[in-house]
């Protein structure tokens, strides 16, 4: 029998100064990802200082939004959802779900694009993935 | 500079309650305070270090300490790195007595979630306000259940773990808990059970899971020359280690814990390796737990933990790794969703020989503790205590 996702109601993500381009961006349906010009390195979750050297010579760039499940559970709750780390093609692990398909059909290695979801209280949405 | 051996556990006591609908946590604190000092034969004023969590109700230690009447306090640690906090205070009270900064650390813990009627491990839960990873998690539902139940998956798909192997962490802690007349779940269970038990989350079915329950326990850690001069038998700490590990800045790897950095830094200081211990408490807070430490802490090689627990290898007098013998947070107890202070208590009774006799370590003279607290696999903290009976 397969689980469908679910529509359940999404927390609005916490905006703060640090965060509120990215969720800006997501707004207009960009994902955006950390980079730390110091290394060169891409980093996830954004932040104002990279993880690399501790500076603030960051920025958030345009990612592809497409991917790979690394790891990925369905939480069989009385609404179920996927929850998964999802491996951009830029090689960051982002937290997020899996939504769109048959819960019971993903896997480990899947090839996932990103898509939004409205969250509750007109938040931005939240950035999740759906198989390609 | 080694500090091995430079203090003694000589007060233990955990809470018997599993369900406190009539005491309040800081009640709790007291009576597994008063409970600790009794066994160890002191009393509250001689207590002049103290060690508690964010758990604890009030400003770090700061409320208990004027709840339990602590006026000679010139020590006090409140680290909290969640259920493995309770370990890491056996290291830091043990930095203490060795640098002369306290002669007698109490370290209590005492919570009741499920008086509270907590979803632990399946509600969201918040870091707190200002919490910057939370506005990239909590819209997709994090749990603890499943932040666990990833790494359990990710474990299986690059080693060929299987939830029967899982099942046999669960097997074994409930041979021990029928012989614990507190635990709460005191039925022995196949693999079966375990495999049939309705999914919590993939690949975690609820017997994959700790209990909540309510409760505490506290600990007395003194100078070997007070040590010495009570009537306990002595329980010396031989060794420790701590460590974190994190989301490595977006390249998380979830097939290992912090374990394998706190574990080394507390055989070296302990002078023994993983082959010596006679008896291992491992924190569980699910089975998955309990595998990914094992091969952390060098009990079996990486990706081999699912055949190494299999067959009853964890259960006392069967297998070859004894652990857990009260029944661990699976079957016995897990206080304030806080794992790692029972996991000292029973290291502590089996060092003592004062384990329950159908699972008493003959001969234990060797004994390690471990806790994980947090997220396993992205943010959690380590701890690892190695105790000696002298």
């Amino acid at each position: 029998m397969p689980t469908p996702a679910s529509n359940r109601a999404l927390p609005a993500p916490q905006v703060d100064p640090t965060n509120k381009p990215y969720f800006d961006a997501a707004r207009e349906g960009r994902l955006l990802i950390g980079l730390c010009k110091d290394t060169g390195k891409h980093f996830w979750y954004p932040r104002g200082a990279s993880p690399f050297t501790l500076s603030n010579n960051v920025e958030l760039v345009p990612a592809q939004g497409t991917g790979t499940v690394y790891t990925y559970t369905v939480m069989r709750t009385k609404e179920p959802y996927c929850v998964a780390y999802v491996e951009l093609d830029e090689g960051v692990r982002v937290f997020t779900n899996i939504v769109d398909c048959d819960l019971d059909t993903v896997r480990i290695g899947m090839k996932v694009r990103v898509v939004f979801k409205p969250t509750t209280a007109d938040g931005p949405p939240a950035t999740m993935f759906a198989p390609v | 500079m080694s500090l091995s051996g430079k203090a003694y556990i000589v007060g233990a006591f955990e809470h018997p309650t599993r369900k406190a609908d009539n005491q309040s946590v800081a009640q709790l604190h007291a009576e597994v305070a008063y409970g600790a000092l009794q066994d160890a034969g002191l009393t509250k004023d001689d207590v002049d270090g103290f060690f508690c969590t964010g758990a604890a109700p009030g400003l770090g230690p700061l409320n208990m300490a004027d709840y339990l009447g602590l006026t000679k306090l010139r020590h006090m640690d409140s680290t909290d790195v969640g259920g493995s906090s309770y370990v890491l205070h056996v290291g830091h009270a043990l930095e203490a007595v060795a640098l002369g900064l306290c002669n007698v650390a109490l370290v209590t813990l005492a919570g009741r979630p499920r008086a509270e009627a907590m979803a632990t491990g399946t509600a969201p839960r918040t870091w707190g306000a200002n919490v910057p990873d939370d506005p990239f998690e909590m819209p997709y539902g994090r749990t603890v259940a499943n932040a666990y139940a990833m790494v359990a998956q990710r474990h299986m798909y690059e080693f060929g773990t299987t939830s029967e192997q899982l099942a046999w962490i669960k097997v074994a802690a409930s041979q021990h808990a029928q012989w614990n007349e507190h635990a709460m779940l005191r039925k022995v269970v196949t693999v079966e059970d375990v495999v049939n038990s309705p999914m919590i989350s993939d690949p975690l079915h609820r017997l994959d899971c700790c209990v909540i329950s309510d409760g505490g326990g506290a600990l007395v850690i003194t100078r070997p020359e007070i040590a010495k001069s009570l009537k306990r038998p002595l329980v010396k700490i031989k060794g420790h280690g701590e460590a974190t590990k994190n989301q490595n800045a977006g390249y998380t790897d979830l097939t290992f814990s912090a374990a394998r950095w706190s574990g080394p830094r507390a055989f070296e200081e302990a002078g023994v390796k993983p082959a010596d211990i006679q008896y291992a408490s491992i924190y569980d807070s699910f089975t998955i737990t309990v595998l990914v430490q094992l091969e952390d802490l060098g009990f079996c090689e990486k990706g081999q933990g699912g055949k190494f627990v299999a067959d009853g290898n964890l259960i006392s007098g069967v297998g070859k790794l004894p652990f857990n013998t009260d029944g661990g947070g699976l079957c016995n107890n897990h206080p304030a969703n806080r794992g790692g202070m029972t996991k000292v208590i029973e290291a502590v009774r089996q060092i003592r020989g004062e384990a329950h006799p159908k699972v008493q370590v003959p001969n234990c003279t060797l004994a390690l503790a471990h806790g994980t607290g947090g997220l396993l696999g992205t943010r959690h903290g380590s701890a690892t205590v190695i105790l000696e009976r002298e």
